[in-house]
């Protein structure tokens, strides 16, 4: 059940015994967001459910229960572009739905924050085992070439922090940005710090300072990242979906296409090292390192430890940033190691990452699980000790 | 009729690039000219006017017009118009949506938006096919019709925009032609004016896609068979039944008050607020 909260904006550390998904929500609003839009769906609906509560007693909260996911992330987008801080979430069908706005988003540079807890699928799938079969979706789900950054998280305070990021994220860079959850994840309870809104640091986009006639609303910059107006504020320009020139009007004309669509990769690429979010545990020495995410990397975590005192020199690599992928991270560990172990809850979709950037320099290994069952630790330390 | 130019050049985005993308004769123009003169008779400002657009050809018209312009996904206008409107009640928000727009691939977005009553005014411009992409059957293309998916002729039933809003709790319900100008004025001014969500059909020619495949030689030919077939409702009833069903009624299907979302929301809020004090 949600926390009652009686006062809006509670400024003092406090501790929380909360669901993961009841954390996401305590992070969206630490963050400032104050709309969300969404559909239910198991296992993400507990958010849909807090935020219901929380946000008509927020000054300007809105919360709109709409009638499918393809619906709640347009609305999301309408919302983002009247200003406001926006999110939804979803679970793997609701999650394919709206894909098709997820590279509207992309195209028009609308800053939003999409939770996905993942279940097993393809299809209905398993209502609701965990999963983590959605990692390459969010990466290329959208028609297009596109950029996008995808988080994760592994516990419940990362719950609440990487939704913090995540806000942070996508107003900073004005693209929208996937979390990615999973069943375990989001439907444990755990103890956690929500800390004080004055010392966390929050981002909200870069609104235009220059007088409305001399705004162009996408031009070129050194960031490439340009401010944003709220609709109604004074800047009328044009939004489409279309590929656009500077002012936002619809282009086929190549060298304007061309310009458009370096300038969205390079202001993601460009601040790679801003976006890049990894853990490493035991891994100075490591010999053997699991690269992790998500709920697995508990059980990886776990292992690594009981690697290390049955004598084998392992570390682990959590993953929280999954894209753009943390290439320098995991290079590092392919070149120190003689083994990789890539765990997850589906038929690989990140060990092929890792054998990308691994090049035949080290020996990855990977362990699947496909049955809606967490991998465990002693799976996770029978490789280890093999690897 | 200079003045009227004046007006609506005032309104246009003098830097963007012309020509537009409309064929000669298409009806569009003529309905963003009266929404032109609407939202000024209403002293509207260009900052407070929200225009989402869908895709097709009724998509591209909001690029030329100077208000907030957001040309949006197909089919789902009304969702980013429903976020627009409940992010920030004070904007002024219409969407633009075509037949196939807004009643097939958005069909199920048109009917929550009306028993919703978010705060839109919904413009539906009705040509009766897929004009964009080449003349398909759209949702309203009536039976028998021709297009280059029903090459046979049309053997679905088709929707009728008015009844369909009335059935989903729409509380403002119009329809004009592009050839009923001052109608059109009037109901897309009351539209404007009015709270909660207000569907307006235009029934606007396509020559090119559905005309040349339908016996209608030129385009004025289209004009006139709207002015033969188009009737006032209020003198519908006096015709004799087979004949009524044969004439497409113009004019206020609906005006009713029902407070719309935004207000019922913001009402929550306001005793949210009461009971915390």
């Amino acid at each position: 059940m949600p926390t009652k909260v009686k006062k809006n904006h509670r400024k003092e550390e406090r501790s929380l015994f909360a669901l993961g998904n009841e954390a996401v929500v305590e992070g969206a609003l630490l963050a400032g967001c104050s709309f969300f839009a969404g559909y239910p769906i198991t296992p993400s609906t507990e958010i849909a459910e807090i935020m219901a509560e929380r946000l008509p007693r927020l000054p300007d909260g809105v919360f709109i229960q709409m009638e499918d996911e393809i619906a709640s992330l347009g609305a999301v987008i309408g919302a983002s572009l009247a200003g406001r801080k926006s999110m939804t979430a979803t679970s793997g069908p609701g999650f394919s739905l709206m894909q098709e706005h997820i590279g509207y988003a992309s195209m028009t540079e609308v800053p939003l924050v999409i939770v996905n807890v993942m279940r097993g699928g393809p299809s209905t799938g398993l209502p609701t085992s965990p999963a983590q079969g959605d990692v390459q979706q969010a990466r290329w789900g959208t028609h297009g070439d596109h950029p996008i950054i995808v988080l994760s998280a592994s516990n419940v305070q990362e719950c609440l922090d990487m939704t913090v990021r995540a806000f942070n994220l996508s107003e900073k860079y004005r693209s929208p940005v996937i979390l990615l959850l999973d069943e375990i994840t989001a439907h444990t309870r755990e103890k956690i710090q929500i800390p004080n809104r004055e010392t966390y640091e929050i981002f909200s986009r870069i609104k235009p300072s220059m007088p409305p006639e001399w705004f162009v609303p996408y031009e070129e910059s050194m960031r490439g990242v340009p401010p944003m107006p709220a609709l109604g504020e004074g800047y009328r320009f044009h939004v489409t979906g279309l590929t656009h020139d500077v002012n936002g009007y619809p282009t086929s004309r190549p060298e304007e296409v061309e310009k458009l669509m370096q300038r969205l990769f390079r202001k993601i690429d460009q601040f790679f090292y801003d976006i890049q979010i990894i853990e490493e545990t035991a891994c100075e020495d490591a010999e053997v390192v699991v690269i992790a995410y998500g709920c697995v990397a508990r059980s990886a975590h776990l292992a690594v430890l009981q690697a290390r005192e049955l004598g084998t020199r392992a570390g682990l690599l959590k993953l929280k940033t999954l894209f753009p992928f943390p290439r320098p991270a995991v290079e590092r560990f392919i070149r120190q190691c003689r083994a990789v172990i890539v765990p997850e809850m589906n038929m690989g979709q990140m060990s092929r990452e890792v054998k990308r950037v691994n090049n035949g320099l080290s020996s990855v290994r990977t362990l699947n699980r496909i049955d809606g069952q967490i991998i465990t630790p002693a799976e996770i330390l029978k490789v280890l000790q093999k690897a | 009729m200079a003045e009227v130019t004046q007006l609506i050049h005032h309104y246009l985005r003098h830097n963007k690039r012309f020509p537009h993308v409309l064929c000669p004769g298409c009806g569009h123009g003529i309905v963003l000219g009266s929404l032109v003169r609407s939202v000024h008779q209403l002293g509207l400002t260009k900052d407070e006017v929200v225009l989402v657009a869908g895709i097709g050809c009724s998509g591209r018209i909001a690029v030329y017009v100077d208000f907030n312009t957001v040309h949006t996904t197909h089919g789902r206008t009304l969702t980013f118009a429903t976020g627009i409107k409940m992010a920030n009640p004070r904007l002024k928000v219409i969407a633009v949506m075509g037949d196939g727009d807004a009643l097939s691939i958005g069909g199920n977005h048109f009917l929550h938006a009306a028993r919703r009553n978010i705060g839109v005014t919904a413009l539906i411009l009705n040509n009766n096919i897929y004009g964009m992409t080449g003349g398909q059957s759209s949702s309203t293309t009536a039976e028998n019709c021709y297009s280059t998916t029903s090459p046979y002729g049309q053997q679905e039933q088709s929707f009728d925009i008015v009844e369909l809003a009335k059935a989903a709790g729409a509380p403002y319900v119009a329809r004009s032609t592009v050839l009923h100008v001052k109608l059109l004025d009037r109901i897309i001014t009351t539209a404007l004016a009015r709270p909660g969500f207000n569907l307006v059909e235009v029934l606007t020619p396509c020559h090119t896609q559905f005309g040349r495949k339908n016996k209608f030689k030129t385009t004025v030919d289209m004009y006139k068979w709207y002015k033969k077939n188009a009737i006032p409702l209020d003198s519908l009833s006096k015709l004799p039944q087979e004949e009524q069903n044969q004439r497409t009624p113009i004019g206020i299907f609906v005006e009713e008050n029902r407070p719309s979302l935004e207000e019922r929301y913001a009402a929550i809020t306001c005793r949210l607020e009461e009971a915390s004090k």
